[in-house]
């Protein structure tokens, strides 16, 4: 499609829990610098494929490729190969399945929040984001635990104090995570987030629970972490402004299954889209 | 003489060990079901079970003594449901269970205090201390009807939950304790009549128990409430049929441990003692281990996952 | 920048706090004398540096990287039978391994102190503890591989029962050779016979190296929570899926806790046989656990310094101001028919049931001594302003 390079490639992606199919033979991608969005009605599957991509799940087939290499691949053996009901079920057996723990995903580059904000309960604003730089760090065990990495350790908190800067959270450093506001939280999970250095941001519904107008400001903080970061970002969302808003392509599944494709233009006026979004006739 | 024929007697004393500690498995498990508590104090209760038991005998007659002490038993469990659970409902997990190693603590130190930390005899009870010959074997009576009396009490236990109102609600709040909240089922009642229904079976299992050795001291409660909780995960936690197979399971492999030196002699397979037996307390937890490992549920428990 | 200097001096008053409290202990070892009323107070530091440790190693696992561990004793256990096995000296080996052919041929504290004199026998009992808790430590990373991917409460009744295993191996007759089977060890260097000599004088060190050890042990552990490490470790308990989201190694974490944690554990046993003068595996049960576990509770979980005071409020509460319940009188009341043998533990256990349920956060919920004497402080300071506006009034 476009000369940017391709950070995030899904091939079929499937994933049964027993006889239930929660996400159907996905394919999609995001390339660099690009703000896409999966959307699509309650329990459509965009949860379990987010899972999915950040290892927290096994998929049952298919593969995931970050920054060109695969990193997640599976298909169906065992119990799952008798009542596997997606398609392609041969197009990886051959290949060595993939299943890394999500930290090894982070590592590689890929950053997420969650939907139902989870901050470390008992840190402050700043040791939240310190934490997370913690997968960064060169010194080992015993260096660390005599502080003998005092320099390390300065840059880090240096950085940190940078990006909370950018996110607009210096004032509230020193307070404890879970004081702040609904909406602060999610900027300070996003800016967590962006502290392990991604290539990817992941965002599992930001807007959940939020007013209008947290949303609108949600919004432009999420262009302004594009702009200033040069990041590639997968989001998704429930509330379709933001999406409309911000994103450059959107994928659209239902039943797990993927519906439309393209530019929040394309998609606004979708048939299939408008029809999953607000039911069918005979199904009201 | 055959393998079988060595094995045999302590398959026996296995399965009436494990009789016993089914009694008190049926407890844990019960508790675990509906609160995800490991009730560490299960053991401790079961002992002062068994001391009430020698004071009381000394004071009255075995048929007012038997009732009394199965009742303050019971009353024991209600209470310490009542002060020491009940006001951390809604504390995290990890307090509850300190809270229960705390009453542990309690019970022991009390019972320490009280005997003086003297081994104390347990008294004969007539006819269930008798001796009788089974298999050419002289045992007491105990032996040969714990096992039948335990899966009777099981069988009317696991009536009792199938088919009446509080069954109903024991097994809703086991399943989900929000909802069944929400559906109108009184938590606490329920709560509490499990532990009633717990340590009703661990007074009567004190009886078969105790009879069978030759005293009480205050620690003598820890050891098989340890086993008991472990048959109860053995069998997979929440399950009453799976105490109950789990408690055999252990019963007979702590039985056969303690003879495995006799055994492999008598069969030629070792020259000289190699003292197995060190190992009979051990090897419970050895089997703990290997079912945590390779099946964490156990083998009734149902799967559950984490969501994300 | 006026962060870090603040941070400095007080990480000096602090270093210089400890100094001063090493130095006390150096003094009082001198001072008290064994036939003194004060005696008590040498045995309680002398304990209470043991469980200290024992429950500020505990506190890192339970407290700090919420993995719910009951095995403690077991690896105390270990600790306390390498630091026996490995400083009893060659002429006392066949009274101790009376039914045995002793296996283990070297005492370190001998054969260094042969080497080397003085000096050496202290780098032998130096080694010695080290070697506690590596081999401590060894024995939870093999323990560790099946059970740390257990959750809550079925690690903690996996740990719980490796530590029964542990003691069952330990006082197997066919490991006599090793670990003289049922019977205790004893003989080895132990606190009463640690001294210096300088000059003509000798200084008594028995109280001196347990808070020693005890003492450097606690900073070490200071140090790692206050780390990147221990942070993650943190992070582990409060959220471990957010933690793992966040590029923190779940295994390899847990794992290194549990390790640090079992190697200071062993350390502790190590310092455990050093004053009890013995080692013996029965000592080592659950009961054992679920004590340190409750002086963890007393102090708060979370709080190494209230691990410190717990260990320490609850030996000197069990060993020294409530004996007077077990001996007939107390505060003055006589009444030997209630104050017999027990009721003090009774006493005790009920005051920590009340902890339990009612002060739940313990003594120092999860804050540190010095954020508390800070926060007092700045209270005081208020007050007499406070005072002075209703002066001018």
């Amino acid at each position: 499609m476009s000369e940017k390079m391709n950070v995030l490639c899904l091939d079929n992606i499937t994933m049964q829990f027993g006889g239930v199919v929660a996400v159907d033979d996905l394919s999609m991608e995001v390339n660099e610098g690009e703000i896409v969005a999966l959307i699509g009605p309650n329990g459509a599957g965009k949860t379990t494929a987010f899972n999915t991509i950040t290892g927290v799940y096994e998929p049952t087939n298919g593969q995931v490729s970050f920054l060109g290499k695969p990193v997640v691949r599976n298909h169906p053996q065992g119990k799952m190969k008798k009542q596997y009901k997606g398609s392609d079920a041969e197009k990886f057996a051959s290949e060595p399945v993939l299943n890394p723990t999500p930290d090894k995903l982070t590592a590689l580059g890929m950053a997420r929040t969650f939907q139902n904000i989870r901050l470390w309960k008992t840190q402050t604003v700043f040791d939240n984001v310190l934490i997370a730089k913690h997968m960064l760090r060169t010194s080992n065990f015993f260096t660390a635990a005599f502080h003998a990495n005092r320099a390390e350790e300065e840059k880090q908190r240096a950085e940190v104090l940078e990006l909370l800067r950018i996110v607009g959270l210096e004032e509230e450093q020193h307070e404890p995570a879970t004081s702040l506001p609904y909406g602060k939280q999610r900027r300070l999970e996003i800016a967590r987030a962006l502290a392990t250095k991604p290539k990817l941001l992941m965002l599992d519904e930001p807007a959940a629970g939020m007013n209008p107008q947290e949303t609108a400001e949600l919004t432009a903080f999420i262009g302004r972490v594009r702009n200033e970061f040069d990041m590639t970002i997968l989001l998704i969302e429930h509330h379709m402004d933001l999406v409309m808003d911000i994103s450059d392509r959107i994928y659209v599944i239902d039943f797990g299954k993927l519906i439309a494709s393209g530019t929040p233009e394309v998609i606004q006026n979708d048939q299939r889209v408008i029809d999953a979004y607000l039911g069918v006739e005979d199904d009201a | 003489m055959s393998l079988w024929n060595t094995i045999l007697p302590y398959i026996l004393s296995g399965i009436s060990v494990g009789g016993q500690y089914a009694l008190i498995a049926v407890g844990y498990t019960m508790v675990y079901g509906i609160l995800r508590l490991i009730n560490f104090a299960h053991g401790d209760v079961f002992m002062v079970a068994g001391l009430m038991m020698v004071y009381f005998a000394a004071a009255m007659p075995l048929y007012a003594a038997i009732p009394l002490m199965i009742a303050l038993t019971v009353l024991l469990g209600f209470t310490i449901e009542r002060v020491a659970y009940k006001p951390l409902r809604s504390a995290p997990r990890m307090s509850v269970m300190i809270s229960a190693i705390g009453v542990s603590y309690l019970l022991q130190n009390l019972a320490l205090y009280i005997t003086g930390g003297l081994n104390k005899n347990y008294p004969e009870i007539p006819w269930i201390s008798d001796k009788i010959t089974v298999f050419g074997a002289t045992t007491a009576r105990v032996t040969v009807i714990t096992p039948f009396l335990t899966v009777a009490l099981v069988f009317a236990l696991v009536f009792l939950i199938n088919n009446t109102k509080i069954g109903l609600a024991m097994r809703a709040v086991s399943k989900d304790f929000e909802t069944a909240e929400l559906m109108g089922i009184r938590i606490n009642n329920v709560i509490s009549a499990t532990f009633v229904i717990g340590t009703f079976l661990a007074a009567v299992g004190s009886l078969l128990f105790f009879s069978n050795y030759p005293g009480i001291v205050p620690t003598s409660g820890a050891m098989p409430g340890l086993k008991a909780f472990v048959a109860a995960v053995f069998g997979g936690i929440g399950s009453i049929p799976g105490a109950v197979v789990g408690a055999f399971i252990i019963g007979i492999s702590e039985s056969i441990i303690k003879g495995l030196d006799t055994i492999l002699i008598t069969h030629g397979v070792i020259a000289e003692q190699m003292d197995f037996s060190t190992f009979s307390d051990a090897v419970t937890f050895v089997l703990l281990i290997v079912i945590l490992v390779f099946k964490p549920t156990g083998l009734f428990g149902e799967k559950t996952t984490d969501k994300v | 920048m006026i962060d870090k200097q603040e941070a400095k001096r007080k990480n000096l008053i602090s270093l210089a706090a400890v100094l001063a409290f090493l130095l006390l202990v150096l003094a009082l070892d001198q001072i008290i004398k064994p036939t003194s009323k004060m005696y008590m107070l040498l045995t309680v530091l002398q304990k209470g540096s043991v469980y200290a440790l024992a429950a500020v190693s505990m506190n890192l696992l339970n407290g700090f990287t919420g993995l719910f561990s009951l095995g403690h004793a077991g690896f105390m256990l270990i600790g306390a039978y390498t630091y026996a096995i490995f400083s009893i000296p060659s002429d006392a080996r066949d009274t101790v391994y009376q039914y045995f052919d002793a296996a283990v041929r070297i005492s370190f504290p001998e054969t260094l102190g042969n080497a080397l004199g003085g000096f050496g026998t202290a780098l032998g009992v130096l080694l010695s503890v080290l070697l506690a808790g590596l081999v401590a430590a060894a024995f939870a990373y093999l323990i560790g591989l099946p059970v740390l991917r257990l959750k809550s409460d079925y690690l903690a009744i996996a740990t719980l029962g490796f530590a029964e295993i542990i003691r069952a191996i330990f006082q197997w007759k066919k490991l006599g050779p090793v670990t003289n089977g049922s019977n205790l060890l004893k003989n080895f260097d132990r606190c009463s016979t640690f001294k210096l000599e300088l000059g003509g004088a000798t200084l008594s060190l028995s109280t001196f190296v347990p808070v020693l050890i005890a003492t450097v042990c606690i900073t070490i552990i200071v140090l790692l929570v206050n780390s990147t490490y221990g942070r993650a470790f943190k992070a582990i308990r409060d959220d471990e899926v957010a933690a793992e989201a966040m590029g923190i190694n779940l295994a390899r974490h847990k794992m290194l806790a549990f390790c640090t944690s079992c190697f200071f554990a062993g350390i502790s046993g190590a310092t455990m046989a050093m004053v009890l003068s013995i080692a013996q595996a029965n000592n080592f049960k659950s009961a054992m656990t679920y004590e340190i576990l409750l002086m963890v509770v007393l102090g708060g979980i979370g709080s190494i310094s209230g691990s410190v005071i717990g260990a320490m409020l609850f030996i000197s509460a069990s060993e020294w101001w409530l004996r007077g319940l077990d001996s007939g009188s107390f505060l003055g009341i006589t009444a030997p028919t209630v104050f017999r043998n027990g009721f003090r533990l009774v006493v005790f256990s009920v005051i920590i049931m009340i902890v339990v349920l009612f002060f739940r956060k313990g003594i120092m919920g999860d804050r540190e001594l010095p954020e508390v004497l800070a926060g007092l402080r700045a209270r005081r300071a208020k007050k007499p302003e406070a005072k002075e506006v209703q002066g001018n009034e």
